[in-house]
């Protein structure tokens, strides 16, 4: 089991607390599409991703966007039990979707850096070693149910 | 993956803006990585204090933002550019490639915390690309 300290659950608390999900989740899966853009390879039906402005401003990304991060609020809610509580979204990923598991990492790194850039100073080294310890659970959870 | 030309005009413009911070932004991200990634810490059991804002730290942040400062003027032909840095880290540091990965993200991140605006998607995979050709030309040497 995951052992989080009193600074890491307050401060993963305190950020999805103020965060706002319907601006952070399409920013950070649009940055994903663009940083790495072999990562489109999984949205083939999202319509116009051709350059950085349309993955931007593209309306199923930004929808997309907001349901991953509303379901990254189901590890926040359940810190103690992250790997039981993405079994079957892992089995998603995996079985019906397809996904490379590589690619969690790589969306969890554009959360990271989007939040970055909205907490400015606030975001210290103690606040992104908690919030990437998060993160890297929520990655491997999601990769546990692979074979 | 290597550079565009567009990649590298992005590059030079965005750090013509980080202009005059880019020692503070050095020193930021040394100290993010060795507290985020603590294992970097073994490569400096030899300073007094590694933690964000120390005198080690701040120094070795401006030295290396330095390095990354005339890359940007050799961004053309990088592994020949950084042959000397090469030579450093392959015989004399022998710092494991994989941690070039890991200053790289932090740097990236010292760069979103402080340029919120100028940081777009388009400048951070222009500057991610950069800073993976960097690290390819300090491994170029090692084996």
């Amino acid at each position: 089991m995951v052992e989080w300290s009193d600074f890491e659950r307050s401060t993963i608390q305190n950020i999805f607390a103020n965060m706002d999900y319907d601006v952070v989740g399409p920013k950070a899966l649009a940055r994903c599409l663009v940083v790495y853009p072999w990562t489109q390879r999984y949205f083939g039906n999202f319509g116009n991703l051709y350059n950085a402005a349309a993955i931007m401003g593209n309306p199923m990304v930004a929808n997309h966007g907001k349901v991953v991060l509303h379901g990254l609020d189901r590890a926040v809610k359940n810190m103690d039990n992250i790997k039981a509580t993405y079994a079957e979204l892992s089995v998603l990923h995996s079985e019906k979707l397809h996904v490379d598991p590589d690619n969690f990492r790589l969306l969890a790194d554009c959360l990271s850096i989007v939040v970055a850039a909205q907490m400015g100073t606030a975001f210290t080294a103690d606040v992104q070693a908690a919030f990437q310890k998060f993160l890297a659970v929520v990655v491997s959870s999601l990769g546990r149910q692979y074979h | 993956m290597s550079l565009t030309a567009k990649d590298k005009s992005l590059v030079k413009s965005f750090w013509s803006k980080v202009g005059g911070k880019a020692d503070d932004i050095g020193a930021e991200a040394l100290g993010r990585m060795l507290v985020v990634y603590p294992q970097t810490k073994t490569y400096f059991s030899h300073w007094s204090d590694t933690s964000p804002g120390s005198a080690p730290v701040r120094q070795h942040g401006k030295t290396v933002m330095g390095a990354l400062n005339q890359a940007v003027g050799k961004i053309d032909d990088l592994v020949g550019g950084l042959s000397a840095l090469s030579d450093l880290h392959a015989f004399k540091l022998r710092v494991d490639p994989g941690n070039f990965k890991i200053l790289s993200h932090n740097i990236l991140v010292a760069l979103a915390v402080n340029f919120p605006a100028d940081f777009t998607a388009e400048v951070h995979v222009a500057v991610d690309k950069f800073l993976a050709a960097v690290s390819a030309a300090l491994a170029d040497k090692y084996r």
